[in-house]
């Protein structure tokens, strides 16, 4: 197709600290969706700066990717220093101390994805006013599901507090272990509070279930397709978060490979570059990059893991799967349901781990023998994250490769705002319906964009109807005012 | 005992031992004069100024000036302290301070003087010097990144370890630290235990693979700001 007859439509948000993106529609003559992607246009460099800097300093470095999960890139950046240090067999004690701070972030993340940022679509409608649409509208309307939001997300910052020294970038896991244990007092106020976090966490599955399955017609198709999923998982296969081998299937389940080692992650994933993004399109190798793109994430993780080591959350599970019989789920919205499955999980763990007296345990760090090259891997709250370091003798880092979530489901979400675009945008009209649903599908897998991110009312876009002739032919601003 | 003279520090009867600096007087006191340079182990060198005071009417560090009878000297006035506020966000805009992931952070004196003095954001522009790393020593870490020139370390290797490993080169704002030999560090006998690696007050030197061992809470200035342990000596006033 000559590409001076297509016309582009151009929805770019503005500057935002989570991230930029930019979203671009391409029509054809006939004005129907040729295209749509999602731009990545933001360039991080964090794998070249942090090369000649001293490993250990690594998983403090790094955690300043994110300000939502910083937990994950520790824990993913400590676990590869364990094997540099030759560490990687940890204390009971280090290995429960880091669990339980995974545990506590993926609480927080999840409850702020889910309560704070995606709650509102739900509550309000796609089509509702953005102004009402956030989370202020939320607590106005809905007080109690806000507050139970908030301390959900409050305990998991408060357990991370505990194990990591602060709520964000915190110190806690050092090469080999960690650097502190949990005192008794700390474990004892905890479980004080655990019986009211795990019956909101219940609560919260039955939020999204009940929500998923009263609008199922319209968000089963909603940004839908089929895809390969991978994650960890436990070699028996239970879900595990922290630790495990790495497993993918096809859209019906069927295995691709399994039982992984992922220090051989690239043996069986590689990454495809486009011009047009700052982000990588990683693949499966054997499937190539066209076929070979995946989900990670609550939805791949509660689709391939054989049970959920936790009783309630492993029965949420079983009923999540009623609605697929069984086999794998490839409905975008329903991230947010397998969502609500695994912060309840978490709570679980956190309630199994506190009642363990390793916590307590006085033996935290570990070496062995050195390593040069190592890789770290973790399921972090928007998916597997993969962080990659070779280390010179001098104990600098020469070279770094992070493969981070959301660059996993790149592909995903570019399909998921593809389909969305066709499915409705309605002639050249660029309408408020439209831009809410692209950035409900954004928001299915990650609110880390700017473009995803609603916290506190209106996000800023800047859309644009561009002719075949390149003029521009319609410009709408909204501005971020909460 | 040998006699001792008096002199007042912002009003207060301060008495001293002949051959004190302002500063060790001070100590001794209980009144804290900030410092960056000045270390209780090393001779006076006069190199940050952050110790600046007032010696009836004149300027001088209080790390090098002995006290005397009858000085006049004051320390804790809305001028100095902006003079040495000024001081320390000029040292953190000559190097590259990157406090959020530098493992010296909570343990750091610079950090902990710009927490007393309440900087949150330095008003000068950021220089980025281009600076370097060595890191050839099996034990010891040199970020020049962090150096504040202080001299601590070129003093402990030559009068406390007796090694003289550390010297400066160039001068103005080319001055930095060298080894004392025509090698790395790991050319010479420098070792981890080194009083020249543990007086430092910033993170240029430091002890390969111990960072962050320290929970957050419980390191040096996590607690108490800088200065409290000399302030805690000054005895409480009698009625």
């Amino acid at each position: 197709m000559n590409p001076s007859a297509t016309r582009t439509v151009v929805i770019e948000p503005v500057t935002r600290v989570e991230g930029h993106g930019k979203v671009t529609i391409q029509l054809d003559e006939q004005n129907r969706v040729r295209q749509a992607r999602l731009h990545i246009v933001e360039f991080r460099g964090f794998e070249r700066f942090i090369q000649g800097r001293p490993f250990w300093e690594v998983p403090v470095l790094v955690q300043r990717l994110c300000g939502i999960c910083p937990v994950s890139h520790h824990l993913a950046a400590a676990k590869a220093m364990d094997r540099i240090v030759g560490g990687e067999n940890l204390t009971p004690t280090a290995e429960k101390i880091r669990r339980l701070m995974h545990y506590g972030q993926m609480l927080q993340s999840h409850a702020l994805h889910f309560f704070h940022l995606c709650s509102p679509d739900f509550l309000f409608g796609f089509d509702a006013d953005p102004a009402v649409r956030n989370i202020v509208g939320v607590a106005r309307k809905y007080p109690d599901l806000a507050v139970q939001g908030v301390m959900l997300r409050k305990y998991g910052q408060e357990i991370i507090r505990a194990t990591a020294g602060k709520k964000i970038h915190g110190t806690g896991a050092v090469p080999g272990g960690v650097n502190r244990n949990l005192p008794v007092e700390e474990r004892d106020a905890f479980l004080k509070d655990l019986p009211q976090m795990l019956d909101w966490a219940e609560g919260a599955v039955r939020v999204a279930r009940d929500y998923t399955m009263e609008h199922l017609e319209e968000l089963a198709p909603f940004g839908a397709f089929d895809s390969n999923h991978l994650s960890l998982v436990r070699p028996n296969g239970e879900m595990d978060l922290y630790h495990g081998v790495l497993r993918a299937v096809d859209a019906k389940g069927g295995t691709i490979f399994d039982g992984v080692d992922y220090q051989n992650y690239l043996d069986y994933i590689a990454e495809d570059v486009q011009p047009w993004s700052y982000m990588k399109f990683p693949f499966i190798r054997s499937l190539g990059p066209e076929r070979g793109w995946y989900r990670v994430g609550p939805l791949a993780r509660v689709n391939l893991c054989d049970s959920i080591p936790s009783p309630k959350a492993e029965a949420a599970r079983k009923e999540f799967f009623r609605l697929t019989g069984g086999r794998p789920n490839n409905m975008t919205m329903t991230y947010h349901w397998a969502r609500m499955i695994e912060l309840l999980h978490s709570v679980e763990v956190i309630e199994q781990l506190l009642h363990d007296a390793d916590l307590q345990g006085t033996d935290l760090v570990v070496r062995g023998e050195r390593r040069n090259e190592a890789v770290g891997l973790i399921e972090a709250p928007r998916g597997t994250l993969f962080h990659h370091y070779v280390v010179n003798d001098r104990d600098q880092v020469v070279r770094c490769n992070l493969i981070v979530s959301t660059t996993n489901n790149n592909t995903p979400m570019n399909r998921a705002v593809e389909d969305v675009a066709r499915r409705y945008l309605d002639g050249v009209q660029i309408s408020e319906g439209l831009l809410n649903r692209i950035e409900v599908a954004i928001r299915a897998y990650d609110p880390c964009l700017s473009c995803a991110t609603h916290a506190l009312g209106q996000m800023p876009l800047v859309v644009e109807l561009v002719g075949p002739n390149g003029a521009t032919l319609a410009r709408r601003v909204r501005d971020s005012g909460a | 005992m040998s006699e001792t003279l008096s002199f007042t520090i912002d009003g207060v009867a301060i008495e001293a031992r002949p051959g004190q600096t302002i500063l060790q007087a001070a100590d001794d006191a209980g009144i804290y004069i900030p410092r960056l340079c000045a270390h209780k182990d090393l001779v006076p060198f006069g190199a940050c100024r952050v110790c600046t005071v007032k010696v009836n009417g004149r300027p001088q560090a209080a790390c090098t000036m002995p006290a005397a009878k009858g000085m006049v000297v004051e320390n804790n006035t809305p001028e100095l302290l902006e003079h040495r506020r000024r001081l320390i966000e000029m040292l953190f805009v000559e190097g590259n301070h990157y406090c959020m992931f530098c493992e010296k952070s909570g343990n750091c004196e610079l950090q902990a003087l710009a927490y007393r003095f309440g900087i949150t954001a330095p008003r000068f522009p950021y220089l980025f010097p281009d600076r370097d790393v060595d890191a050839s020593h099996p034990d010891v870490l040199i970020d020049r990144n962090r150096c504040i020139l202080c001299a601590r370390c070129v003093r402990a290797s030559r009068d406390l370890d007796r090694k003289g490993v550390f010297q400066f080169v160039g001068r103005g704002a080319r001055k930095k630290l060298w080894i004392n030999a025509e090698t790395e560090l790991a050319g010479t006998n420098a070792a981890a235990e080194d009083r020249a690696v543990e007086v430092c007050p910033v993170g240029c030197l430091l002890k390969k693979r111990q960072g962050y061992a320290t929970p957050i809470g419980r390191r040096l200035y996590d607690r108490r700001p800088i200065g409290s342990d000399i302030e805690s000596r000054r005895p409480t006033p009698t009625t």
